[in-house]
Protein backbone atom coordinates (compact mmCIF):
# COMPACT_ATOMS: atom_id res chain seq x y z
CA UNK A 1 0.00 0.00 0.00
CA UNK A 2 1.15 3.48 -0.84
CA UNK A 3 1.55 5.78 2.14
CA UNK A 4 0.21 9.29 1.38
CA UNK A 5 2.08 12.11 2.65
CA UNK A 6 -0.94 13.57 4.38
CA UNK A 7 -1.43 9.57 6.41
CA UNK A 8 2.61 10.12 7.30
CA UNK A 9 2.24 13.46 8.85
CA UNK A 10 -1.06 13.28 10.34
CA UNK A 11 0.47 10.17 12.32
CA UNK A 12 3.30 12.16 13.14
CA UNK A 13 1.39 14.87 15.06
CA UNK A 14 -0.61 11.88 16.61
CA UNK A 15 2.62 10.52 17.91
CA UNK A 16 4.24 13.79 19.20
CA UNK A 17 1.01 14.75 20.64
CA UNK A 18 0.71 11.60 22.41
CA UNK A 19 4.84 11.56 23.72
CA UNK A 20 4.25 14.86 25.14
CA UNK A 21 1.06 13.47 27.35
CA UNK A 22 3.10 10.48 27.91
CA UNK A 23 5.83 12.69 28.98
CA UNK A 24 3.95 13.81 31.84
CA UNK A 25 4.01 11.12 33.74
CA UNK A 26 7.93 11.32 33.29
CA UNK A 27 7.81 14.35 35.20
CA UNK A 28 6.10 13.67 38.36
CA UNK A 29 6.85 16.98 40.14
CA UNK A 30 5.61 19.23 37.24
CA UNK A 31 2.72 21.30 37.94
CA UNK A 32 1.35 21.37 34.55
CA UNK A 33 0.68 25.12 35.04
CA UNK A 34 0.35 27.54 31.93
CA UNK A 35 3.61 28.98 31.42
CA UNK A 36 1.68 32.81 30.51
CA UNK A 37 0.84 32.49 34.16
CA UNK A 38 4.37 31.75 35.14
CA UNK A 39 5.63 34.35 33.45
CA UNK A 40 2.96 36.77 35.27
CA UNK A 41 3.96 35.53 38.66
CA UNK A 42 7.14 35.99 37.98
CA UNK A 43 6.56 39.55 37.87
CA UNK A 44 4.03 39.70 40.77
CA UNK A 45 6.58 38.31 42.71
CA UNK A 46 10.06 39.28 41.90
CA UNK A 47 8.68 42.95 41.37
CA UNK A 48 5.94 43.22 43.81
CA UNK A 49 4.36 44.43 40.96
CA UNK A 50 0.15 45.07 41.23
CA UNK A 51 -1.20 45.05 37.75
CA UNK A 52 -3.04 48.23 37.02
CA UNK A 53 -5.99 47.03 35.58
CA UNK A 54 -8.34 44.08 35.27
CA UNK A 55 -9.95 41.72 32.67
CA UNK A 56 -13.60 43.38 32.12
CA UNK A 57 -15.16 39.79 32.44
CA UNK A 58 -13.62 36.61 33.88
CA UNK A 59 -14.81 33.05 33.36
CA UNK A 60 -16.22 32.63 36.58
CA UNK A 61 -14.42 28.68 37.06
CA UNK A 62 -11.80 26.84 35.47
CA UNK A 63 -14.76 24.61 34.32
CA UNK A 64 -16.64 27.37 32.03
CA UNK A 65 -13.40 28.67 31.05
CA UNK A 66 -12.09 25.13 29.54
CA UNK A 67 -16.12 25.22 28.07
CA UNK A 68 -15.08 28.54 26.16
CA UNK A 69 -11.84 27.46 25.31
CA UNK A 70 -13.48 23.83 23.90
CA UNK A 71 -15.88 25.96 21.63
CA UNK A 72 -13.08 28.06 20.46
CA UNK A 73 -11.46 24.77 18.90
CA UNK A 74 -14.87 23.14 18.15
CA UNK A 75 -16.19 26.59 16.19
CA UNK A 76 -12.39 27.03 14.45
CA UNK A 77 -12.45 22.95 13.61
CA UNK A 78 -15.84 23.39 11.88
CA UNK A 79 -15.44 25.95 10.10
CA UNK A 80 -11.72 24.10 8.34
CA UNK A 81 -13.84 21.13 7.83
CA UNK A 82 -16.33 22.80 6.04
CA UNK A 83 -13.82 24.41 3.86
CA UNK A 84 -11.83 21.47 2.97
CA UNK A 85 -15.36 19.83 2.33
CA UNK A 86 -16.74 21.91 0.40
CA UNK A 87 -12.92 21.69 -1.64
CA UNK A 88 -13.42 18.23 -1.61
CA UNK A 89 -16.60 18.16 -3.57
CA UNK A 90 -15.93 20.96 -6.19
CA UNK A 91 -13.05 18.91 -7.17
CA UNK A 92 -15.24 15.60 -7.54
CA UNK A 93 -17.94 17.77 -9.23
CA UNK A 94 -15.16 18.56 -11.82
CA UNK A 95 -14.05 14.78 -12.41
CA UNK B 1 2.59 34.54 25.26
CA UNK B 2 -0.37 36.40 26.37
CA UNK B 3 0.78 38.98 28.81
CA UNK B 4 -2.38 39.32 31.09
CA UNK B 5 -4.62 42.78 31.43
CA UNK B 6 -2.91 45.55 33.25
CA UNK B 7 0.77 43.48 33.35
CA UNK B 8 2.50 46.07 31.00
CA UNK B 9 3.35 49.58 32.17
CA UNK B 10 0.81 52.31 30.64
CA UNK B 11 4.01 53.44 28.30
CA UNK B 12 5.03 49.90 27.01
CA UNK B 13 1.22 49.62 25.97
CA UNK B 14 0.98 52.59 24.65
CA UNK B 15 4.58 51.45 22.35
CA UNK B 16 3.10 48.08 21.10
CA UNK B 17 -0.19 49.62 19.85
CA UNK B 18 1.61 52.19 18.14
CA UNK B 19 3.84 49.64 15.95
CA UNK B 20 0.42 47.47 15.80
CA UNK B 21 -2.05 49.26 14.69
CA UNK B 22 -0.65 50.58 11.31
CA UNK B 23 0.67 47.06 10.15
CA UNK B 24 -3.01 45.64 11.61
CA UNK B 25 -4.34 48.49 9.49
CA UNK B 26 -2.16 47.90 6.14
CA UNK B 27 -3.13 44.24 6.56
CA UNK B 28 -6.47 44.91 6.57
CA UNK B 29 -5.97 46.70 3.60
CA UNK B 30 -4.28 43.93 1.82
CA UNK B 31 -7.16 41.71 2.29
CA UNK B 32 -9.37 43.90 0.59
CA UNK B 33 -7.48 44.41 -2.48
CA UNK B 34 -6.74 40.21 -2.11
CA UNK B 35 -10.81 40.16 -1.94
CA UNK B 36 -11.45 41.88 -5.09
CA UNK B 37 -8.65 40.16 -7.22
CA UNK B 38 -9.71 37.07 -6.27
CA UNK B 39 -12.82 35.03 -5.93
CA UNK B 40 -13.04 32.48 -3.16
CA UNK B 41 -10.57 34.35 -1.32
CA UNK B 42 -12.95 35.19 1.72
CA UNK B 43 -13.55 31.36 2.53
CA UNK B 44 -9.28 30.36 2.86
CA UNK B 45 -8.99 33.57 5.18
CA UNK B 46 -12.16 32.55 7.10
CA UNK B 47 -10.12 29.06 7.10
CA UNK B 48 -7.00 30.30 8.44
CA UNK B 49 -8.06 32.61 10.95
CA UNK B 50 -10.12 29.14 12.51
CA UNK B 51 -6.96 27.82 11.99
CA UNK B 52 -5.13 30.55 14.34
CA UNK B 53 -7.93 29.91 16.91
CA UNK B 54 -8.24 26.44 16.90
CA UNK B 55 -4.25 25.84 17.15
CA UNK B 56 -3.92 28.96 20.34
CA UNK B 57 -6.93 27.77 21.73
CA UNK B 58 -5.21 23.86 22.65
CA UNK B 59 -2.72 24.42 25.64
CA UNK B 60 -0.27 21.31 25.64
CA UNK B 61 2.00 20.26 28.09
CA UNK B 62 5.76 20.29 26.93
CA UNK B 63 9.46 19.58 28.55
CA UNK B 64 9.54 22.26 30.95
CA UNK B 65 7.00 20.69 33.02
CA UNK B 66 4.75 23.57 31.90
CA UNK B 67 1.79 24.11 29.45
CA UNK B 68 1.17 26.20 26.83
CA UNK B 69 -0.34 26.74 23.04
CA UNK B 70 0.98 27.09 19.59
CA UNK B 71 -0.30 30.15 17.72
CA UNK B 72 -2.02 28.70 14.39
CA UNK B 73 0.17 32.09 12.36
CA UNK B 74 2.20 30.12 10.34
CA UNK B 75 -0.23 28.91 7.42
CA UNK B 76 -1.37 32.42 7.37
CA UNK B 77 1.60 33.90 6.87
CA UNK B 78 2.58 31.12 3.72
CA UNK B 79 -1.06 31.68 2.19
CA UNK B 80 -0.97 35.78 2.50
CA UNK B 81 1.94 37.23 3.87
CA UNK B 82 2.60 38.76 7.42
CA UNK B 83 0.26 41.60 7.77
CA UNK B 84 -2.98 40.38 7.14
CA UNK B 85 -1.35 37.62 9.14
CA UNK B 86 -1.80 40.67 11.74
CA UNK B 87 -4.85 41.25 10.74
CA UNK B 88 -6.07 37.82 11.67
CA UNK B 89 -4.07 37.43 14.99
CA UNK B 90 -5.58 40.79 16.47
CA UNK B 91 -9.23 39.40 15.79
CA UNK B 92 -7.94 35.98 17.63
CA UNK B 93 -6.35 37.95 20.45
CA UNK B 94 -9.08 40.47 20.85
CA UNK B 95 -11.87 37.06 21.49
CA UNK B 96 -9.47 36.09 23.98
CA UNK B 97 -9.00 39.27 25.45
CA UNK B 98 -12.98 39.52 26.07
CA UNK B 99 -14.15 36.31 26.31
CA UNK B 100 -11.15 34.16 28.33
CA UNK B 101 -9.61 36.99 29.99
CA UNK B 102 -6.80 35.55 28.36
CA UNK B 103 -4.54 38.50 27.33
CA UNK B 104 -5.78 41.92 27.74
CA UNK B 105 -6.85 45.22 26.20
CA UNK B 106 -4.22 46.49 27.91
CA UNK B 107 -1.78 44.23 25.89
CA UNK B 108 -3.14 43.33 22.87
CA UNK B 109 -0.97 46.04 20.83
CA UNK B 110 1.74 43.50 22.75
CA UNK B 111 0.09 40.87 22.07
CA UNK B 112 -0.66 41.50 18.67
CA UNK B 113 3.36 42.48 18.08
CA UNK B 114 4.55 38.77 19.50
CA UNK B 115 1.96 36.60 18.47
CA UNK B 116 0.92 39.01 14.94
CA UNK B 117 3.71 40.57 13.40
CA UNK B 118 7.22 39.93 14.62
CA UNK B 119 6.68 36.00 15.15
CA UNK B 120 5.31 35.44 11.74
CA UNK B 121 7.33 37.65 10.13
CA UNK B 122 10.26 35.88 11.04
CA UNK B 123 8.71 32.57 9.94
CA UNK B 124 8.10 34.42 6.46
CA UNK B 125 11.50 35.25 6.11
CA UNK B 126 12.56 32.00 7.20
CA UNK B 127 10.13 30.77 4.20
CA UNK B 128 11.53 32.69 1.59
CA UNK B 129 14.93 32.03 2.29
CA UNK B 130 14.54 28.16 2.00
CA UNK B 131 12.39 28.41 -0.69
CA UNK B 132 14.98 30.49 -2.24
CA UNK B 133 17.54 27.25 -2.13
CA UNK B 134 14.86 25.51 -3.93
CA UNK B 135 13.23 23.70 -0.58
CA UNK B 136 9.62 21.78 -1.23
CA UNK B 137 6.56 23.51 0.17
CA UNK B 138 6.21 21.27 2.95
CA UNK B 139 9.60 21.94 4.47
CA UNK B 140 9.44 25.63 4.37
CA UNK B 141 5.72 25.75 5.00
CA UNK B 142 7.26 23.62 8.28
CA UNK B 143 10.02 26.22 8.77
CA UNK B 144 7.58 28.78 8.74
CA UNK B 145 5.37 28.08 11.29
CA UNK B 146 7.86 26.57 13.18
CA UNK B 147 9.74 29.87 13.67
CA UNK B 148 6.83 31.62 13.85
CA UNK B 149 5.79 30.22 16.83
CA UNK B 150 8.88 30.31 18.43
CA UNK B 151 10.05 34.02 17.73
CA UNK B 152 6.20 34.94 19.37
CA UNK B 153 7.86 33.66 22.44
CA UNK B 154 10.86 35.08 22.71
CA UNK B 155 9.14 38.22 21.40
CA UNK B 156 7.06 38.06 24.54
CA UNK B 157 10.44 36.88 26.73
CA UNK B 158 12.01 40.57 25.08
CA UNK B 159 9.23 42.49 25.59
CA UNK B 160 8.64 41.69 29.48
CA UNK B 161 12.16 42.25 30.00
CA UNK B 162 11.77 45.70 28.44
CA UNK B 163 9.65 46.53 30.58
CA UNK B 164 10.67 44.45 33.88
CA UNK B 165 14.53 44.80 34.24
CA UNK B 166 16.16 43.18 37.10
CA UNK B 167 17.51 45.53 39.66
CA UNK B 168 20.89 43.56 39.35
CA UNK B 169 21.86 42.41 36.11
CA UNK B 170 19.25 44.52 33.85
CA UNK B 171 17.37 43.45 30.99
CA UNK B 172 19.90 40.55 30.16
CA UNK B 173 19.24 38.95 33.54
CA UNK B 174 15.20 39.45 32.99
CA UNK B 175 15.41 38.17 29.95
CA UNK B 176 17.06 35.23 30.32
CA UNK B 177 14.40 34.26 32.79
CA UNK B 178 11.42 35.36 31.02
CA UNK B 179 13.33 33.30 27.97
CA UNK B 180 13.24 29.87 30.10
CA UNK B 181 9.62 30.22 31.05
CA UNK B 182 8.48 31.16 27.26
CA UNK B 183 11.08 29.76 24.80
CA UNK B 184 12.05 25.96 25.99
CA UNK B 185 8.59 25.30 26.65
CA UNK B 186 7.78 26.33 23.21
CA UNK B 187 10.21 24.13 21.21
CA UNK B 188 8.11 20.79 20.92
CA UNK B 189 5.18 22.67 20.39
CA UNK B 190 6.35 24.77 17.60
CA UNK B 191 7.94 21.18 16.16
CA UNK B 192 3.88 20.07 15.74
CA UNK B 193 2.59 23.72 14.77
CA UNK B 194 5.72 22.81 11.98
CA UNK B 195 3.96 19.83 10.63
CA UNK B 196 -0.14 20.77 11.57
CA UNK B 197 0.89 23.45 9.07
CA UNK B 198 2.53 20.92 6.71
CA UNK B 199 -0.08 18.85 6.78
CA UNK B 200 -2.72 22.14 6.01
CA UNK B 201 -0.72 23.15 3.08
CA UNK B 202 -0.05 19.57 1.53
CA UNK B 203 -4.08 19.37 1.43
CA UNK B 204 -4.69 22.34 -0.23
CA UNK B 205 -2.44 22.23 -2.84
CA UNK B 206 -3.67 18.76 -3.24
CA UNK B 207 -7.35 20.13 -3.93
CA UNK B 208 -5.23 22.80 -6.38
CA UNK B 209 -5.92 25.94 -4.03
CA UNK B 210 -2.84 28.30 -4.85
CA UNK B 211 -0.91 28.47 -2.04
CA UNK B 212 1.41 31.84 -1.49
CA UNK B 213 -1.82 34.15 -2.46
CA UNK B 214 0.90 36.96 -1.01
CA UNK B 215 2.51 36.98 -4.12
CA UNK B 216 2.25 39.08 -7.26
CA UNK B 217 0.47 37.18 -9.97
CA UNK B 218 3.73 37.92 -12.88
CA UNK B 219 6.32 36.42 -10.37
CA UNK B 220 4.53 33.14 -9.19
CA UNK B 221 3.90 32.54 -12.80
CA UNK B 222 7.48 32.38 -13.41
CA UNK B 223 8.49 29.12 -10.60
CA UNK B 224 7.69 25.99 -10.53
Amino acid sequence: MKLEVTTILAVLIVISLSSLLALTTAIPKAEWGGSDSQGMELIEQSLNYEPWSNPIWEPPSGEIESLLFSLQAAIGSLIIGYYFGRLKGRKESEK
Amino acid sequence: MHIAEGFLPLEWCVVWYLLALPIVAYGIYRAQKLREKERGVMSLLAMTAAFIFVLSALKMPSVTGSCSHPTGTGLGVVLFGPSITAFLSIIVLLFQALLLAHGGITTLGANTVSMGIIGPFVGWLAYIAVRKMKAGLLTSGFLAAFFADLVTYVVTAGQLAAAFPATKGGILLSFEAFFGIFAITQVPLAIIEGITVALALKLLQEHGVAVEMWKPKEVSGNEA
